[in-house]
């Protein structure tokens, strides 16, 4: 059975470490892995979105609507816009912080409240922290993208060792100890 | 070693195996990675070109000297190579010679979403369709035999989401061809009359050899399943085909797109109740179905627009489509803007005040567009803006002369509005061409060209001076600007619009997000003196908002280039 994990965000936020961690990761363990992002305009700022799928045998590069296991998101409005993408009783892990959008600083639209609570109402499981706070604790206002997989790995069955090992091997060696700090941080909230 | 491999990683790799020794390229997503990937290999020669059709022709040298050769380039360059590409298809290769084309259907970073196959058939030449990184690999690979063995270009096509998507590949050593020493060939490399009308039938010949040869090709397959639907895909289609009828459908899955297969297709259509096309894009495959005299379905059901999903594969050809949840309100956008920092915005923003009619090019840039700054009124193509205002000025006069600008970045520039610019100075408009000099090919992800004095691999490089090569063109005004300085901007738009001769503006400051630009510190707010007016927001800067009726500055966001300072007249924002 394949399982879909969608990653989203606001461009720059830091989204394509984390997929190249989860896909080193997985095909570490044995799936069969396709890991799907788009470059250029939207990284400007945009919304933005990769998937990860993974499972004995995968097809499709792209996760559609009704079919994510996780959503994982770096900011609130984002996981939101993503809400039909996700599973009837998939899971949201969300970083609680909120980056208005261009249409939102200009006045033409207002930030939308409660969405955790919407999001919930329509059916998700969400899993809610603030990981600018604990990256930052760790080190670095970057380290966002891997304090949520350190959240998200809780709801894997994948010792805490090979996330760790999978770290080493996706960041830079100045940038592990920071790194690995950051993970148990989300892990452990 | 098996490893996770995005698309166009892996299509080097391949050109890599191929013991493939020169590419030049130009960038554009989502072809880009194919050539910063291969420079990586320091066995391959490779540059980046000005525009696409230098690249293809600089590629077609190497192959007439006998080195495999490649060069890539998005949906919209190969417009820009069509003209070597139609005239090599006829007089062949030497070595080996393959063309990337990356597609982008749904316009993810694109003008428009045409589709390359029709270029494939017009030039007559072979085209290939990976649907994944190990096809983008073994198909690099197959494509300079292909390319030797019929002697001609190949090429491949890929698409948004087969070049930026990982999947797992295995990788082999590099292997050199034989060698194909250069052997002097006046018949078949001179593309005058006389020769070219011997070579046509040759490539009707080659087209009608290549057929037969898709008959039975390994790029193309079937795979049986149920028979009472049998589908024929190609690319990311098929994926999706196989992720909504598994098992439940036949499937004829064509890795070769040009020419298309006949006996194969019919053999294929005999053996299924009801024949469906699954293509994204134009009907290519379908219409070829139906000149074969083949009840096919296609684009009934499916749309021409935009790229496919596998949901709305499956709604459209009756399978189950999963249930979901919905937030049930409509969320504000979050469209791309210009970065904060970005030097774009000083200048766009005294092109706004000033009330100008921006024609405008590709790039970064294009974003000019977007409120508040909707400076932008026209993109068109590479190049366009510098040739359009020549003629936006020629239909309306002096009136025009006086209040519109050109806008066309450093890469674009070199790309093709140095042309452009050669026919205001030649043909006399009184126009104002200004070039965003950001010392880098910003859209596609940072790559070096012909203004920055670095080439692909960051090395120093041949570097063209913009101030020199516009004067030698025979522009007497030529000013540089910094689009920090708002007031200096101001003064060079007023004065250059005013000026009794066509003149360029060089705004010149490197792209904020260069690694070796320096940053300020963040600027700030002080609370006390902020009115509230909303000056700074008409910069459209993502790290200015209004909280509580007061302007706030996210200091994570924040570069200090202190553009949002000159617009506040209490002086609340401060370094």
């Amino acid at each position: 059975m394949t399982k879909n994990i969608m990653i989203v965000g606001v461009g720059g936020q830091g989204s394509l470490l984390a997929s190249k961690l989860l896909g080193h990761l997985l095909l570490t363990e044995g799936y069969d892995v396709k890991v799907s992002e788009v470059h250029g305009m939207s990284q400007r700022g945009g919304s933005v979105v990769t998937y990860v799928r993974f499972g004995e045998k995968v097809y499709s590069p792209v996760i559609d609507k009704g079919q994510a296991d996780f959503i994982v998101s770096f900011e609130k409005l984002e996981a939101a816009r993503y809400i039909e993408y996700l599973k009837v009783g998939g899971r949201v892990v969300v970083n609680t912080q909120q980056i208005d959008p261009m249409p939102v600083i200009t006045g033409a639209a207002v930030y939308p409240e409660n969405l955790i609570e919407k999001m919930e109402a329509a059916g998700a499981l969400v899993d809610a922290m603030d990981c600018l706070t604990l990256a930052e604790q760790a080190g670095s206002a970057k380290a966002v993208n891997i304090v949520l997989m350190g959240r998200l790995s809780r709801y894997f069955d994948i010792p805490v060792e090979k996330w760790q090992q999978a770290i080493r091997e996706c960041v830079p060696l100045k940038f592990v100890e920071l790194n690995l700090k950051a993970f148990e941080l989300g892990r452990a909230s | 070693m098996k490893e996770l491999m995005l698309g166009n990683k892996a299509l080097a790799r391949g050109l890599y195996e191929a013991g493939c020794g020169v590419v030049s390229s130009y960038p554009g997503t989502p072809s880009t990675e194919v050539t910063e990937e291969a420079a990586r290999y320091d066995e391959i020669y490779c540059e980046w070109a000005p525009n696409e059709k230098v690249a293809l022709e600089v590629a077609f040298g190497a192959s007439l000297a006998g080195t495999r050769s490649f060069c890539g380039m998005k949906h919209v360059g190969l417009n820009v190579a069509a003209d070597p590409l139609f005239t090599c298809s006829y007089t062949g290769v030497n070595a080996g010679m393959v063309i990337c084309v990356a597609d982008d259907a749904g316009m993810h970073s694109s003008q428009n979403e045409q589709d390359s196959r029709h270029h494939a058939i017009a030039a007559k030449v072979p085209m290939l369709e990976p649907s994944d990184s190990a096809e983008a690999l073994e198909f690099a690979k197959k494509a300079y035999e292909l390319s030797e063995r019929f002697d001609t270009p190949v090429i491949i096509k890929m698409c948004t989401r087969i070049a930026h998507s990982q999947s797992v590949v295995e990788t082999g050593e590099r292997v050199m061809p034989e060698p194909r020493p250069y052997e002097k060939n006046i018949a078949k490399y001179v593309m005058m009359p006389g020769n070219a009308i011997r070579r046509h039938p040759v490539i009707e010949e080659r087209t009608r050899k290549l057929t037969e040869y898709a008959e039975s090709c390994e790029f193309n397959r079937v795979e049986m399943g149920g028979t009472a639907l049998g589908i024929i895909t190609s690319s990311t289609s098929y994926q999706y085909a196989k992720e909504v009828f598994g098992e439940s459908a036949s499937i004829l899955k064509l890795g070769m797109v040009n020419p298309l297969p006949v006996k194969l297709i019919r053999e294929f259509a005999a053996k299924v109740e009801k024949l469906v096309v699954i293509e994204e894009l134009d009907p290519i495959i379908e219409n070829h179905c139906r000149q074969l005299g083949l009840t096919v379905s296609g684009k009934d059901v499916l749309p021409v627009c935009g790229e496919f999903f596998p949901n709305m594969i499956a709604e459209k050809l009756g399978a189950e489509v999963p249930a979901h949840g919905s937030i049930g309100e409509p969320l504000p956008g979050r469209p791309p803007v210009m970065c904060a920092g970005c030097p774009h915005r000083g200048l766009f923003y005294t092109l706004s005040k000033n009330k100008c009619t921006v024609l405008g090019d590709i790039g970064c840039y294009t974003l000019g567009a977007v409120a508040p700054l909707s400076a932008m009124e026209m993109t068109l193509c590479m190049g366009a803006s510098v040739s359009a205002i020549h003629g936006f000025n020629k239909a309306l006069g002096g009136e025009s002369e006086k209040k519109t600008v050109a806008v066309i970045g450093d890469s674009t520039f070199m790309h093709s509005g140095m042309t452009g610019l050669a026919n205001i100075a030649y043909n006399q408009s009184n126009s104002t061409v200004i070039i965003l000099d950001n010392s880098i090919t910003g859209m596609t992800g940072h790559q070096q060209n012909p203004t920055t004095g670095y080439n692909i691999k960051g090395d120093p490089a041949g570097k063209i001076d913009l101030e020199s090569l516009c004067r030698a063109m025979g522009f007497n005004r030529v000013v540089v600007v910094d689009p920090y300085d708002l007031a200096a901007c101001d003064r060079a738009v007023k004065e250059e619009l005013a000026a009794a001769e066509p003149s360029v503006i060089i705004s010149r400051r490197p792209c904020a997000l260069l690694k070796y630009v320096k940053h300020n510190p963040p600027y700030h707010v002080d609370s006390d003196k902020c009115i509230g007016c909303k000056s700074c927001m008409r910069l459209g800067c993502p790290a200015i908002s209004i909280k509580d009726g007061k302007a706030v500055i996210d200091a994570t966001q924040c570069v200090g280039c202190g553009v949002c300072a000159q617009l506040c007249r209490f002086d609340a924002l401060q370094a």
